[in-house]
């Protein structure tokens, strides 16, 4: 059982500290994406898994072996790695059959399993040719084949596929997939696309600033992000942030400096009555309402709009702050008119406004908490009581 | 549309370069001019008035069995220091590029050698190839007499080995480790993550990856060993004992200026220019086949 497990990993260039005691526990035959804008420390833990970078503090072990100190060859990890890394002076063949031969394979069953391998990714036809003659989707190929001929017990995917053009990185995101199904063992995959993550994930890992912001499944990372910056990193366009008060019966929340209300599950509202919240709004959870006269509905003019295909971005300004709506099929509202928006209160994200944490209460409806694994719990647990003050 | 900077007085920019022409014509094509005239005519016996004599300065040459040893002497001298200097400039690149502990000093300090002249290397290693005093003479206490450059021609050619061999090392190195740096780093840790410890990374990934700088090095090292030894040979051993260290480059000094037959030693430079460009084209022909670039 490759599972890996990683114990208050920290990371250190120097004084610099770039991962911030990591806990993430990876189950055998998971998939698992880190996702994080760039220098947030997720190469730096995969590398780390790897044995590619040292680990400053903490343990990581794989297959319950305590990996620190173990050279990259003998941890059975295999890497795909962004630029893909191919020795340039060999031919296909013979990259995908390096690691066998340095382990001592003999040629002829060498060959065979180069050859079984390559046919199973589409490369039977190229095994003569050099790098440099592979367009870069069969570069990926080839990169994915070296890792797959060695059957490691866990793959580790360093952005593998952001040199790709759009199309192709659909397609190879596909056959990542397909290929871990078929192949069921551990992989870790670290990337900065949140579709790609989205996509490919049976549980997907928010890093930010070296610290894991959330740990879950992709439906509950954008259903119930656990920070305002999980909110605003996943899903595109972002997440509107209005700073709100809470109503004293806790039903309803009002956005500073305007009379619009904003509905609050009771349940969470009741244990934050008058306090201060920051809410959060995805774009395409907002409904135009079709009647514009309660004062309190939120509305809003939108000056200008972006034409998405399958719907229209609609931006306006709300409490001096930007406001993006979505707005699903061909009828769109016309610029400058003001529209009300209908929301319902299981699309209203609350934040609190000093810890930047979601506000959740134990078995509510929109906080998952209890039916998240363990590690998720521990990133995401702060109650009402102790993050209130 | 370009706007380019040019002068309408043709006589500025034939000024600018003046000097750069100047400094290739009195010291390139000047003296060897002089060498084409000397090889081809000889000087009466009291001066003046050279005769045009066509190919005979070149018969005497290779008529002379001394000669043809000094060419033999050159080929030996130029593979061995070569091969000396190439191989450990690689392995001090290597281990620069490793990192390992200090390699910041060692990266700078290795290159200081290339900046000192061929005669005062030369001076430096003649104490230390004493075979009364220098540290070579430790070899005296295995063994009485055991190396003397001074009478072996053995040791004589060691010595100037040797030493060519210690000046081309920085030169090599800086270019290996260039070299080595220019290897992504994510190959290497992929031939890690292959499996291939230290050694089978060099020598599976790096040493191919270094063809081209090889064969580069390859090439400037023997030319130079051919042609600029000059410095070494004189002050180490005057190119004896017994002419066991009098390679074609010292042949030219001794007979054209101690022998002051000019007009051989004319000759003797246009064979050593020849065998130059000779090796150089084969070099070109039949190894950089071999060469992978990237």
């Amino acid at each position: 059982m490759a599972d890996i497990d990683i114990r208050k990993v920290e990371k250190f260039y120097g004084k610099n500290q770039v991962v911030h005691g990591v806990d993430l526990n990876i189950q055998d035959g998971e998939f698992i994406v880190i996702l994080g804008p760039s220098g947030c420390g997720k190469s730096t833990l995969l590398r780390m898994i790897a044995g590619l970078e040292e680990i400053s503090n903490g343990e990581i072990s794989i297959e319950n072996t305590v990996v620190n100190q173990l050279e990259p060859r003998e941890r059975g990890c295999a890497m795909v790695f962004q630029n893909y890394a191919l020795y340039p002076h060999m031919t296909v063949a013979q990259n995908i059959g390096y690691a066998l031969k340095v382990g001592g394979m003999r040629k002829a069953e060498r060959m065979q399993k180069v050859e079984a391998t390559a046919k199973s990714l589409g490369l039977d036809q190229l095994l003569d040719r050099k790098p440099a003659q592979l367009s870069g989707g069969q570069r990926q190929r080839v990169a994915m084949g070296r890792a797959i001929v060695r059957e490691p017990k866990v793959f580790l995917f360093d952005e593998p596929l952001s040199n790709l053009d759009a199309k192709l990185r659909v397609q190879m995101r596909l056959e990542i997939r397909r290929l871990h199904r078929t192949l069921k063992a551990t992989s870790v995959f670290v990337t900065h696309d949140q579709v790609e993550a989205m996509s490919l994930a049976d549980r997907l890992v928010v890093m930010n600033a070296g610290r894991i912001e959330q740990v879950g499944t992709p439906e509950e990372v954008y259903h119930a992000p656990a920070s305002i910056y999980v909110g605003g990193f996943i899903g595109s366009p972002a997440m509107n942030f209005l700073p709100c008060g809470v109503s004293d019966c806790g039903t309803f929340a009002v956005i500073d400096n305007t009379s619009f209300r904003l509905p609050v599950d009771p349940e969470i509202g009741r244990t934050i009555a008058g306090q201060s919240v920051i809410v959060g709004l995805r774009p395409e959870d907002l409904k135009i309402a079709p009647e514009a006269n309660d004062p309190n509905l939120l509305t809003v003019a939108f000056d200008f709009s972006e034409e998405q295909g399958s719907g229209r971005l609609m931006h306006g300004r709300l409490a001096g702050r930007d406001f993006v709506l979505h707005s699903a099929g061909r009828h769109h509202p016309a610029p400058g008119a003001p529209c009300s928006l209908a929301i319902g209160a299981e699309s209203v994200h609350l934040f609190d406004p000093t810890t930047e944490k979601r506000i959740t209460v134990a078995g509510a409806k929109t906080g998952q908490t209890g039916t998240l694994p363990a590690a998720f719990q521990k990133t995401s647990d702060v109650t009402v009581s102790g993050a209130i003050q | 549309m370009q706007k380019r900077a040019y002068f309408k007085a043709n006589w500025l920019a034939y000024l600018f370069i003046a000097p750069q022409l100047l400094i290739i014509f009195v010291f390139f094509y000047w003296p060897a001019s002089q060498a084409m005239y000397w090889a081809f005519t000889l000087e009466q016996p009291f001066g003046g008035g050279n005769q045009w004599v066509g190919l005979d300065n070149f018969r005497a040459v290779f008529s002379d069995e001394t000669y043809w040893a000094s060419i033999w002497r050159s080929i030996v001298f130029a593979a061995l220091s070569t091969g000396l200097a190439m191989s450990m400039a690689l392995v001090l690149a290597l281990f620069a590029d490793r990192q390992l502990r200090g390699y910041r000093f060692f990266r700078v300090g290795m290159i200081w050698p290339y900046a000192i002249a061929a005669p005062a290397a030369a001076l430096a290693f003649r104490f230390l190839f004493n075979p009364q005093s220098g540290v070579f003479a430790y070899l005296n206490t295995l063994s009485p007499g055991l190396w003397n450059p001074a009478l072996s021609g053995v040791d004589a050619m060691t010595a100037i080995i040797i030493t060519q061999a210690w000046k081309q090392v920085s030169y090599s190195f800086i270019f290996f480790l260039a070299g080595l740096q220019s290897i992504p780093r994510s190959l290497i840790e992929a031939g890690s993550m292959d499996g291939a410890r230290v050694m089978r990374r060099m020598l599976d990934l790096q040493l191919p990856l270094l063809a081209p700088t090889i064969f580069f090095l390859l090439v400037i090292n023997m030319t130079d060993s051919f042609t600029d030894s000059f410095g070494i040979v004189d002050i180490l051993t005057e190119g004896g004992p017994a002419r066991a260290t009098e390679l074609m480059v010292y042949k030219i000094y001794v007979d054209g200026f101690q022998g002051l037959d000019y007009s051989g030693a004319a000759a003797q430079s246009l064979v050593l220019m020849a065998l130059v460009i000779l090796m150089t084209f084969f070099q070109f022909r039949f190894i950089e086949r071999r060469v992978h670039y990237t």
